[in-house]
């Protein structure tokens, strides 16, 4: 069976290796470097993309839980399941790089903050979302259980995000982040243009990945079910 | 509405009568938490004064620990004999299993609270200069909401084969915020400040109980219908 990347794809694909290499460029040449944390702040552009893309990809789990309740579908079941890959993928990109910015920025690896926390505890949902997936049974059961996960998953974050705010008010004020450089002097008008371009790229890329993703599940579906197929008639 | 709560309670009365034979599920929860008090003694030095400091999240760190032990046998204890089975064709309303496991496991946690909160006191030499109504409001209001999830993602896990190492995973996280609102509201009135710092907390928790218990006991149908 021979099948080729749909026409989609390729364009996707086509459009994302020069996206990418632009936002490289602008990122690294075209952008000023910062004051006061130097190159350092460059990593800010990929953090704050995959942040973006994590939180986004989380929302895109909820919504198909919630249509899986609905109504089962394998493709509904497949598309969450893909999403929440994805999204533990950038999670953790978007933790890893704001390591490295907070060892440079603030000479620690990990601080007690609203949004570290939040993000960590997103992560671990997340990652729980995954292992309720891996249970066996049919698959079926395992659609409607991990759909029931993903809900209850997704009520949690904002509840989170609320309770570390208040948790930290008085330690913590948000001190940094796009929320700081839109209140405060405001942001350098080409390095907003290359967040967005980089958030914009990133996306690009999460929407690849998802039906990349699902392709291959399919595929990995298809080559179950004939397998069955197969095992049934050489046993009967 | 009232069949529901009937047959809830009847669920409940059949795993407290359960438990009052075997009294397993508790003695044990009691002997854990004891044993958890045990470790922090060594980990924490009891004569030092930074116990107090400690003394709020200690007391959910004993509940969460000994209470996920009682949570994991609920529902496994119901695949013996098929028995979850049972339940389902009942002609019952399928959310009254999730409210009489809720009410069961609710009073568990409680006595063993009962019981191991005063040790937790007595043994780190700890005097008790609050105010005791709020403390038990606290403490009861977020044992509710630790339960409300905890029996939810209890169903949810027992259909896994190695579900006493998945229910922490998934219960752990979705906890967190109520474990932030109930250690500092717990040290907030443990401590000589007013209650109405603790206040925004405890909304934090009623919000939280009352989403929590509205979402898993709407959800609970899907849940048993996956199983």
């Amino acid at each position: 069976m021979k099948q080729q990347s749909s026409l989609i794809d390729r364009i996707l694909f086509l459009c994302l290796v020069p996206a990418f290499f632009i936002a490289l460029y602008l990122v690294f040449i075209w952008s000023p470097i910062e004051k006061q944390m130097g190159v350092t702040q460059k990593i800010f552009y990929f953090h704050v993309g995959s942040a973006w893309v994590a939180f986004l990809a989380f929302f895109v789990v909820g919504f198909y839980s919630v249509l899986t309740l609905r109504r089962p579908t394998e493709s509904r079941f497949i598309h969450a399941g893909v999403s929440a890959e994805t999204g533990v993928l950038f999670t953790t990109i978007a933790l890893v790089t704001g390591m490295i910015w907070g060892k440079s920025a603030w000479n620690t690896w990990w601080t007690w903050e609203p949004r570290l926390v939040t993000t960590l505890i997103l992560w671990f949902i997340y990652v729980a979302y995954l292992f309720v997936r891996r249970m066996e049974g049919a698959w079926e059961k395992i659609a409607k259980l991990s759909a029931v996960f993903g809900i209850i998953g997704c009520i949690n974050v904002p509840i989170v995000f609320m309770a570390i705010r208040w948790w930290n008010t008085k330690l913590h004020p948000i001190v940094f982040g796009e929320g700081k450089n839109q209140k405060g002097g405001g942001i350098e008008p080409e390095m907003l243009i290359t967040l967005l371009f980089c958030i914009g790229t990133i996306t690009l890329f999460y929407i690849f990945l998802m039906r990349k993703g699902t392709e291959i599940e399919k595929m990995r579906l298809t080559v179950k079910k004939t397998k069955a197929k197969v095992i049934e008639k050489l046993a009967s | 509405m009232m069949t529901i709560l009937s047959d809830a309670l009847a669920i409940a009365s059949k795993d407290i009568r359960n438990e009052l034979k075997s009294k397993q599920t508790i003695g044990m929860m009691v002997i854990f938490s004891s044993l958890v008090i045990l470790i922090f003694s060594f980990a924490f030095d009891p004569t030092n004064n930074t116990v107090k400091a400690i003394i709020p999240g200690l007391i959910w760190v004993i509940t969460i620990f000994s209470g996920l032990l009682g949570l994991n046998r609920s529902f496994l204890l119901e695949n013996e004999n098929a028995s979850l089975t049972g339940l389902k064709v009942a002609p019952i309303d399928l959310s009254s299993i999730y409210l009489g496991k809720v009410i069961a496991n609710f009073l568990f946690v409680i006595i063993t609270q009962i019981i191991s909160i005063p040790v937790l006191f007595i043994l780190f030499d700890y005097r008790f200069t609050g105010e005791w109504v709020w403390f038990l409001l606290i403490v009861f209001i977020a044992t509710f909401g630790f339960i409300t999830v905890g029996t939810f993602l209890a169903a949810l896990a027992a259909n896994a084969k190695n579900s006493e190492m998945l229910l922490p995973v998934l219960l752990l996280p979705l906890l967190s915020p109520l474990m932030i609102a109930a250690v500092q509201a717990t040290r907030i009135v443990l401590g000589q400040d007013g209650i109405e710092d603790a206040l925004s907390w405890l909304q934090l928790m009623v919000g939280y109980d009352l989403l929590f218990f509205a979402a898993c006991f709407f959800l609970f149908e899907f849940l048993m219908e996956g199983s």
